[in-house]
């Protein structure tokens, strides 16, 4: 019986429990309704019309955009609302590029997933003649206008999580395009390389810029040796492609497929994460007790950091000087390494495997590299180190695990929870807490800074001095809080700062779906790998402690400046006085 | 009258008592198609006539003193027989004269204004009997009309606002602040039954009354005067010729709802509208009519003028209010209703220019004034803009229940050149195509969406039996997708495919399957479309698919176009015993298409021919036909 706060989906009463709409009602029924434009971290868009419903009463709606409202009925599979929808599926099918054998997005691409699941199997309109060029002026981020279904999925993303808006709809009617402005490539604008336009792209339209020929190519060189560091989030990720859980040896089983398919030697870049903790936070303390500029905002993003040299030079000042992880481990392998090695640095190929775009245009910045010799010659994104294990052939599922190779394999858990929002901070405070007050710190979780909200704060006592964190990740959410900093309504000491909502477990680089859902399983699962290893801080990483004695002394010394800290500059394109 | 403290009656008074004294106004039409036709010019030269005769009296010089009296000469807004430009209207005798030129003008002034004579050669002449008509209300063009949208237009001089008044301007104004609650005002417009007149047809006074159910601080009152129908100008005729009676709405409705922002949203293309509209606001505002504590009750209301870069699409409410709010003009989806969250997010209430001006006549007269005129639930006048085939197109406002025979043959005067009518399009590119079975229909809201058309706006394209139904089609459709802001799939691919479908039915290639396939994609563009845009964009095919189904199964069957309209199935032949082989046809083709040996007959390639008919112009001897040649001339020939 229909009660009073009650909705009826093809006969059957639904209870109304918060849904703010049809659509996640109808799911919560138990029924999937196809969507190009719905995203419910996005605003409700409205335009794929895939989600009408027939609600009694008032005809034809679209379920994204219905709130639920007790006593209504609708039914989600009449026979029009599915011959509506197949008529959508044959518009944009009519419309779009079918080249699917050769697209990055196949079998994650939404269009051939609704396709095979409408069965359809006729398109009676005449295919799309036109071709537009891609755009291939990003180190990140590929845009092949040709399969843009325009959903507005990326604008949006650009626009209201990250609050570049370097992306949006020009002409009208059939005309219609997204992209910059002006015509515009996405290499020429704002664009910070987060690549979550790529994330929630439903088809090839917007896709990582894949390194992996370059990598092949170095891995079969016989003159150069090749070895690889893997971000801490992708040891959450890569077992999302082959169905394995938490409980597999990830980092384990991609040390020994990483090995078979070719590199020389496999490390982590949690080893470098504990290096930055130390640079950092020494860098931190001396600025607070020397009055330096505060708060201090961390540098190991760098879309950030390209959003503040682009959107907030006057705070570059306030950003550390510690290079990001990466880069640490990449100017560690060429200029210490490699000697060790006795090969030429040109010879040593690095490798990163992150989960992120944006480091593809960090390692390509000019200041990392020396003499036309970048630190790290490549980044692979999650996405393309699976699409290499399986051209390679590699049985991961059945592959044993081994260990990372050393010196530069060895992690500890502050550098794990790099990978998500709020794990930065915490590494700090690990350190932090003994720098300041010489005790071993008992209890090193601080739930205080963990989670998936966009701006969490924190105030830590330490003897003498109370730390004021926040930890802030979504571009949009930074705009924010950097505006209250600015007016003064809030005061820090530590900005932890992270591009993707809820960190790199969410970067623009990870396997698809990069849902709520999977953000909040791989955040969990990065704080048990933490809970679970030996040690979790980062000054108790004896690694760290060999690279201080045998090549940079001590941290902020002037050869650990010279290695891992590096300096920024103004990428406003418009001068203030213009802007405003 | 600049403070605030002002009473309008006493005002009203004082101008009445002035234009009492006007013992002839002789009103130019300044539309823009008078001013085409040479209206300032006109102006200038009447001015200068009535001057010399020493009887001009503008407003000012009546108001200087009370004994002061003669002729005045005002440039009004468009009086609507756009056809019979430029013409000027004599009042209070009731004259309209047409065709003016500036010559005429001192024999006007001689003549008319002193004599009281009526000058033939400048009156309207009847239809069949050429009888010549001076007087305005026995000319069938105005007579079939009632104006009350346009009532001032035509009229009043539209950049005076002590005209405006004297014409009972702002009373309603002073009568909804000082006498009325913020309710009454919105039940008087409920009562009246005043309908949206943008095209939806959503009654104005329950979108008041939403807004002003809202507990906001904020909201906003808003005009959508981005009129973007092809062929029509009902919105600009009143903004140009009555700018004030939408600011008077605007503030009525702003007090209703709380509001005391207002902004009007008006198309950049109608710099005349802009440029009356501003200096309309400015003269409010020095008035105290907007601003701060309006006539003294404590209302505070103002207006800004928004100017779209002309998108048909911005005529959509939710798009209107993201154009104004520096985005693009895209709709989004309801709800929420803008008058629940409007334009940043408040409260908001937009209406049409057309449903305004009805507004102060609705609260001065009452509901029941209002209501009296009309048919069934469609209360009040509908403005159209009636063109095409007809012999008298322009502006007209009729009460809503006047059947389209009156208008098409009365109003308008019948089809021109004697020709048959065939259909008319009512309601621009969103509406539906009706035809002779139709003429005693009613227009109104409830029987026009019986038979699947709309009032829309009020364009009205009458066609004849020249006019291909399925070119009509595409010509809409092209405007349509072209129009189309490319957000929701089915209208950006949907109209895309459709108009496919009838460029090749068009070009001679279309198949069943299409006409079909044509449907089918119709009917999906109608249902599933995010906006009024999309919703409606189908209507011409559908409706003339249905009414001419006929037709487009000749293009598609029997290859040919019944009206001879469509290019693709016009055929040219060179008639050997005319043709003396001169060439000169040849040299002229633009495809090459015609070659001969000199002094003998020539012939067409149809395979190369364009049909552009080029040939046939040029041919010194009429050699050259159009059809299917000679031989069904020699066929017929034979069968002589």
């Amino acid at each position: 019986m229909a009660n009073e706060n009650t909705v009826i989906i093809n006969g059957e009463p639904v209870v109304i429990e918060g849904e703010v709409n049809l659509l996640e009602l109808v799911q919560k029924a138990g029924i999937e309704l196809p969507t190009f434009c719905y995203h419910s971290e996005l605003s409700v868009y409205g335009a794929c019309r895939m989600c009408l419903v027939e609600v009694k009463g008032r005809g034809l709606q679209a379920a994204c955009s219905t709130p639920p409202e007790p006593g209504m009925e609708i039914e989600t599979h009449t026979e029009k609302t599915q011959k509506i929808r197949r008529m959508v599926l044959e518009l944009l099918l009519a419309n779009h590029d079918r080249e699917c054998t050769t697209c990055d997005k196949s079998t994650v691409c939404k269009l051939q997933q609704l396709s095979q699941q409408l069965k359809l199997d006729d398109i009676r309109f005449k295919n799309r003649t036109k071709h537009q060029e891609k755009d291939l002026s990003s180190p990140a981020l590929v845009r092949d206008p040709n399969k843009c279904i325009l959903c507005g999925d990326c604008v949006r993303m650009c626009d209201e999580i990250q609050s570049i808006g370097v992306l949006d709809f020009a002409n009208r009617g059939s005309d219609v395009i997204v992209g910059p402005a002006f015509k515009k490539k996405i290499g020429e604008v704002d664009c910070v390389n987060c690549g979550q336009c790529a994330a929630v792209c439903p088809t090839g339209a917007i896709t990582v810029r894949s390194q992996m020929q370059n990598v092949w190519q170095a891995i079969q060189d016989p003159s150069k040796t090749v070895i690889a560091q893997i971000a801490p989030a992708i040891r959450v990720t890569v077992g999302e492609a082959f169905g394995l859980g938490p409980d597999a040896p990830l980092m384990g089983k991609m040390a020994a497929s990483m090995r078979k398919m070719g590199f020389d030697k496999v490390y982590d870049t949690c080893l470098t994460a504990d290096l930055t903790i130390l640079e950092e936070t020494n860098e931190f303390l001396h600025r607070l007790q020397e009055g330096g500029k505060l708060p201090i905002f961390t540098s190991c993003c760098p879309g950030w950091v390209k959003f503040a040299e682009q959107f907030y030079p006057d705070l570059l000042d306030n950003l550390s000087t510690c290079r990001s992880p990466q880069q640490m481990f990449g100017s560690l392998a060429k200029n210490y390494y490699a000697a060790e090695l006795g090969i030429d640095p040109e010879d040593l190929y690095v490798v990163s495997v992150m989960p992120c775009t944006a480091k593809k245009f960090e390692a390509a910045r000019s200041e990392f590299s020396k003499d036309g010799v970048p630190e790290v010659d490549a980044v692979l994104t999650t996405q393309e180190l699976v699409a290499m294990i399986k051209e390679a052939g590699v049985r991961f599922n059945e592959i044993e695990a081994r260990a990372l190779d050393m010196p530069f394999g060895f992690a500890t858990g502050a550098g794990v929870i790099f990978g998500n929002s709020g794990g930065v901070a915490e590494a700090v405070l690990r350190y932090a807490y003994e720098k300041v007050t010489g005790q071993e710190l008992a209890d090193v979780d601080f739930k205080i800074v963990r989670g998936l909200e966009g701006i969490k704060e924190a105030e830590i006592a330490l003897p003498e001095v109370t730390l004021r964190l926040a930890v802030v990740s979504g571009l949009g959410n930074v705009r924010k809080l950097i505006e209250r900093i600015r007016s003064g309504e809030a005061r820090y000491d530590i900005v932890e700062v992270m591009t993707c909502p809820g960190g790199c477990i969410g970067g623009g680089g990870q396997l698809l779906p990069n849902n709520m859902e999977n953000r909040e399983r791989r955040t969990r699962e990065l704080y048990a790998m933490d809970a679970g290893m030996p040690f979790r801080k980062s000054q108790d990483n004896p690694i760290v402690d060999k690279i201080y004695q045998k090549w940079l002394g001590e941290p902020n010394s002037h050869a650990a400046h010279e290695a891992l800290h590096t300096s920024y500059k103004s990428r406003r394109r418009i001068e203030d006085s213009i802007a405003r | 009258m600049s403070t605030a403290k002002v009473d309008m009656n006493s005002v009203h008074k004082d101008y009445c008592q002035a234009l009492k004294r006007e013992k002839i106004r002789v009103a130019v039409c300044a539309g823009l198609g008078c001013i085409v036709n040479g209206a300032l010019k006109l102006y200038d030269a009447l001015e200068a006539e009535i001057k010399a005769k020493g009887i001009y009296a503008d407003l000012s010089y009546l108001l200087e003193d009370e004994s002061n009296s003669g002729c005045s000469v005002v440039k009004t807004g468009c009086q609507g027989f756009c056809e019979a430009g430029a013409l000027i209207r004599i009042e209070p005798a009731g004259l309209v004269y047409i065709h003016v030129k500036p010559e005429d003008a001192a024999e006007i002034a001689e003549r008319t204004l002193l004599k009281g004579e009526i000058i033939e050669r400048l009156a309207y002449k009847a239809p069949y009997s050429d009888k010549a008509v001076a007087e305005r209300n026995e000319i069938p063009f105005f007579s079939g009309q009632k104006q009350i949208v346009l009532r001032n237009c035509g009229i009043i001089d539209p950049s005076d606002i002590r005209d405006y008044i004297a014409h009972d301007g702002y009373l309603a104004l002073q009568k909804a602040l000082k006498e009325m609650s913020r309710d009454q005002v919105i039940a008087t417009v409920i009562d009246s039954g005043l309908k949206g007149r943008g095209g939806a047809g959503f009654p104005a006074g329950r979108k008041w009354a939403f807004a002003k159910a809202e507990e906001s601080d904020t909201k906003y009152m808003v005009c959508n005067a981005d009129e973007g129908d092809p062929g029509a100008f009902m919105d600009r005729s009143v903004l140009e010729g009555d700018p004030h009676s939408i600011i008077e709405a605007m503030a009525i409705a702003g007090y209703a709802i709380g509001a005391s922002h207002g902004y009007i949203y008006v198309r950049a293309e109608y710099p005349l509208a802009v440029a009356r509209l501003k200096h309309a606001l400015k003269e409010a505002r020095d008035n105290g009519l907007l601003g701060n504590d309006i006539l003294g009750s404590g209302f505070d209301f103002d207006i800004k003028i928004k100017e779209g870069a002309g998108a048909f699409v911005c005529g959509e409410e939710s798009a209107l209010l993201a154009s104004i709010e520096g985005k693009r003009g895209m709709p989004r989806p309801k709800p929420p209703f803008p008058a629940q969250k409007g334009l940043w997010g408040y409260p908001t209430v937009i209406n049409n220019v057309e449903t305004l001006a009805s507004v102060p006549l609705v609260i001065l007269r009452g509901a029941e004034w209002f209501s009296s005129c009309g048919v069934g639930r469609s209360t009040g006048t509908k403005t159209f803009a009636l063109s095409g085939k007809v012999r008298n197109t322009g502006l007209v406002e009729v009460p809503m229940g006047t059947t389209l025979r009156d208008m098409i043959f009365k109003i308008g005067g019948g089809i021109r050149d004697d020709k048959r009518f065939k259909a008319v399009q009512i309601g621009g590119p969103s509406g539906g195509c009706l035809t002779e079975e139709h003429l005693d229909l009613t227009l109104d809201y409830d029987s026009l969406a019986k038979v699947g058309a709309i009032i829309g706006s009020g364009g009205l394209v009458v066609m004849d039996e020249d006019t291909c139904m399925v070119e009509m089609a595409r010509f809409f459709m092209h405007f349509t997708q072209s129009e189309s802001c490319g957000k929701c799939v089915p209208c950006r691919e949907g109209t895309k495919r459709m108009l496919e479908i009838l460029e090749k039915i068009v070009a001679g290639k279309g198949t069943m399957e299409d006409l079909e396939l044509l449907d089918e994609v119709a009917r999906m563009v109608k249902d599933a479309s995010l906006c009024g845009l999309g919703k409606t964009a189908p209507n011409p095919v559908l409706t003339m698919i249905k009414y001419f189904r006929d037709e487009y199964l000749a293009h598609v069957v029997d290859k040919r176009c019944p009206a001879g309209q469509c290019q693709a199935f016009k055929s040219y032949y060179i008639d050997p015993e005319l043709c003396k082989g001169c060439g000169k046809c040849s040299r002229g083709c633009p495809a090459g298409a015609i070659s001969g040996k000199p002094r003998e007959a020539y012939g067409i390639d149809t395979e190369a021919c364009l049909k552009c008919g080029a040939c046939v112009e040029m041919c010194p001897f009429g050699a050259i036909g159009k059809g299917d040649g000679p031989k069904s001339k020699e066929d017929n020939e034979r069968n002589g």
